[in-house]
């Protein structure tokens, strides 16, 4: 099914963004610790992304912020008002979900009016403004569907204009792409940037999809065992991570051996400037960005001999995966005029960028 | 090996095939009610037949002839009544609670409700006959005080009937949703979860309201007259009326049930496609 393009947009109310801020913030669950004490701030109108892994606590610190989860320790401030023990009706949010949640015995002007419902406002304004709410995200023909006669990005837009239709101060979205197919998601994660900038809206967004959150947010925070590992811009987290976890996990990485000696990652007898903070002499993994390696010739200065594992087209570019003779494997991004075939020999060269390391414990440091 | 005509296990039943299963269980179900249905129309041992057992109940001195047959309805359907308070009031909650806020006492819950199918009737009454002694104390000896008894009795079919419904529905995300919206928890409750679980819940009352029309031990053995009490009673003087409230009782529980399957579907389909 089509989505068809939004042609209104909600009035956006100047200034209608609000500060949230999470300070200390600590969940446990029996003993295990879900939060460990996030520091948060957001502008107005920022637009935040919560990425990590599965149970690194993305979606609990959504749901302490909506809420949802009550929390041990911390503040939680929304306008600089602590919010912490304000139950979830009053925070003023909207919240988007992961799984569809639209009321299955409404129909969609009936899910989207229904905040305004709960707010007591008039049926003439509830159903101008859940027909404006509509059209914004393109589904202005569809007010008197079910649920279940929309597709998935359909219900998904729907349960958007639910969301903003009763102008909250903090959008709250739970990985909502991702029960969508490919083409969907990209689609929708546009329009989710587009309306979310348009209305000047606070958002956080939660995903474990690094290319979705770095494509989507003014500021992404890299999450780990309820800790926040960094938090910048896009370019910044890609650009400069401050430890092999952030660049492991924004973007596409290989490992390989390598020794660090002053400063610097000697991989292959490249010498390559060391990302983060300075760290002791001694073996380390480097962590080597596929857009970092380049296809060489055999007399070209400090090659690598490699064999071709296997190679994918992408497009506009192709993935190659070589193995070295030490046995680690390299990803490669290069131009699609290039096809090697498994098996092949080939030459390889390092780029000389600043990559991330992380120190392999030796046996005495591991005894 | 399977060949081409080998029936896999786990495959639904073909339409000629659940016809079939359909006509065999209806014949077995059926049968002894036509029995019953032509045992009204009997006249008496002279093999003939006659609408004088029908149209009797019609007549002028029916109302005092079977006085305690038509108290014992109303008594029955005011248990009926009471009995699905108690399962809207008591059980309804707990249940939307328990998978709300305390999924950890799901089990203990079903343990709870399922016990009473397990014990019988009879054994149930030896453990309330002491309790109903301070029943009777605190409320009186009325006979809507059995439908707390009933309250029990149909608790494994009432929390079957609403839990699976419970399971069909994604309550969590959708009461989530709802206070996110602004809701409140009783707004929560009566806006968005109830009429998800109009099913499980219509399904649970009208099982507790056959259960009750059809409840006999409990009712005799606590001295309560109710409809099938009175039903023995009447049909020791003369049995075609019993049968023919009999048949009425199980006409009701019929319909009863029939309309589970129907209500609540119209909405749902949706009016556009």
């Amino acid at each position: 099914m089509t989505l068809t393009a939004p042609t209104r947009t909600l009035t956006a109310e100047p200034g209608s963004g609000a500060t949230v801020e999470l300070r200390g913030v600590v969940k446990n669950y029996g003993s295990m610790q879900a939060l460990s004490g996030i520091d948060l701030a957001m502008a107005p109108g920022e637009f935040v992304a919560l990425l990590g892994p599965s149970g690194c606590g993305k979606t609990t610190a959504l749901r302490a912020l909506s809420g949802l989860e009550t929390v041990d320790a911390g503040s939680i401030l929304i306008d600089g008002v602590d919010v912490a023990s304000t139950p979830t009706n009053k925070r003023d949010i909207g919240m988007v979900f992961q799984s569809y949640s639209l009321f299955p015995h409404m129909t969609v002007t009936e899910n989207v009016e229904f905040g305004l419902r709960m707010r007591r406002v008039p049926k003439a304004s509830r159903r101008e403004r859940a027909g404006e709410a509509l059209e914004m995200v393109g589904l202005g023909a569809h007010g008197t569907r079910f649920a279940h006669q929309l597709s998935g990005g359909q219900q998904q837009r729907v349960a958007l204009a639910r969301a903003l239709v009763t102008r909250p101060r903090v959008l709250l979205l739970d990985e909502p792409l991702s029960a969508l197919d490919a083409k969907v998601r990209v689609q929708l994660r546009e329009e989710i940037r587009r309306i979310t900038r348009d209305l000047g809206i606070t958002t956080v967004f939660v995903t474990h999809d690094q290319e979705e959150a770095l494509a989507i947010a003014d500021r992404v925070a890299v999450m780990r065992a309820g800790r926040i590992e960094q938090i910048g811009t896009p370019r910044d987290l890609y650009a400069t991570p401050v430890n092999p976890f952030v660049a492991d996990f924004v973007g596409l990485t290989s490992r390989v051996p390598g020794r660090l000696v002053g400063g610097e990652v000697v991989v292959y007898g490249t010498a390559l400037p060391l990302l983060g903070e300075p760290q002791p002499d001694g073996p380390v993994m480097a962590l080597i960005r596929p857009e970092d390696v380049v296809l060489a010739d055999a007399g070209d200065p400090d090659v690598i001999e490699a064999t071709v594992v296997e190679s994918s087209f992408l497009g506009s570019l192709r993935r190659t995966r070589f193995e070295l003779p030490d046995g680690a494997t390299l990803s490669v991004q290069h131009d699609v005029g290039d096809h090697p075939q498994a098996g092949e020999r080939a030459y390889l060269r390092l780029k000389r960028n600043a990559v991330a390391a992380s120190a392999i414990p030796t046996e005495k440091s591991a005894t | 090996m399977t060949t081409k005509n080998s029936v896999r296990l786990g495959t639904e039943p073909g339409t000629v095939a659940r016809w079939v299963i359909l006509g065999v269980v209806g014949v077995v179900f059926a049968f002894p009610m036509l029995a019953m249905v032509e045992f009204t129309f009997r006249d008496g041992l002279s093999g003939g037949h006659t609408l004088d057992h029908w149209t009797g109940l019609l007549s002028e001195d029916a109302a005092r002839t079977y006085r305690n047959l038509f108290t014992a309805i109303g008594n029955s359907l005011l248990l009926a009544v009471v009995t699905v308070g108690i399962v809207l009031v008591v059980l309804l909650p707990t249940m939307i609670l328990v998978h709300l806020q305390f999924p950890r006492l799901r089990r203990v819950l079903e343990f709870v409700c399922i016990i009473p199918i397990t014990v019988p009737a009879i054994v149930l009454v030896v453990g309330l006959a002491p309790v109903y002694s301070v029943v009777v104390e605190v409320f009186g000896g009325s006979i809507w005080t059995l439908a707390f008894a009933y309250g029990i009795t149909v608790l494994p079919y009432a929390y079957r009937a609403i839990q699976s419904n419970l399971d069909a529905v994604d309550v969590i995300t959708l009461s989530e949703a709802g206070r996110t919206l602004s809701a409140n928890w009783g707004r929560v409750l009566w806006h968005v979860l109830l009429p998800n679980l109009k099913r499980g819940v219509l399904a649970a009352s009208f099982i507790s309201v056959a259960v009750v029309l059809g409840e006999f031990t409990i009712a005799s053995l606590l001295n309560r007259v109710n409809l099938q009490t009175a039903l023995l009673q009447v049909g020791q003087s003369d049995p075609y009326v019993a049968i023919i409230f009999a048949l009425l009782a199980l006409l009701l529980a019929f319909v009863l049930l029939l309309s589970i399957g129907r209500i609540g579907r119209s909405r749902r389909t949706g009016s556009e496609s």
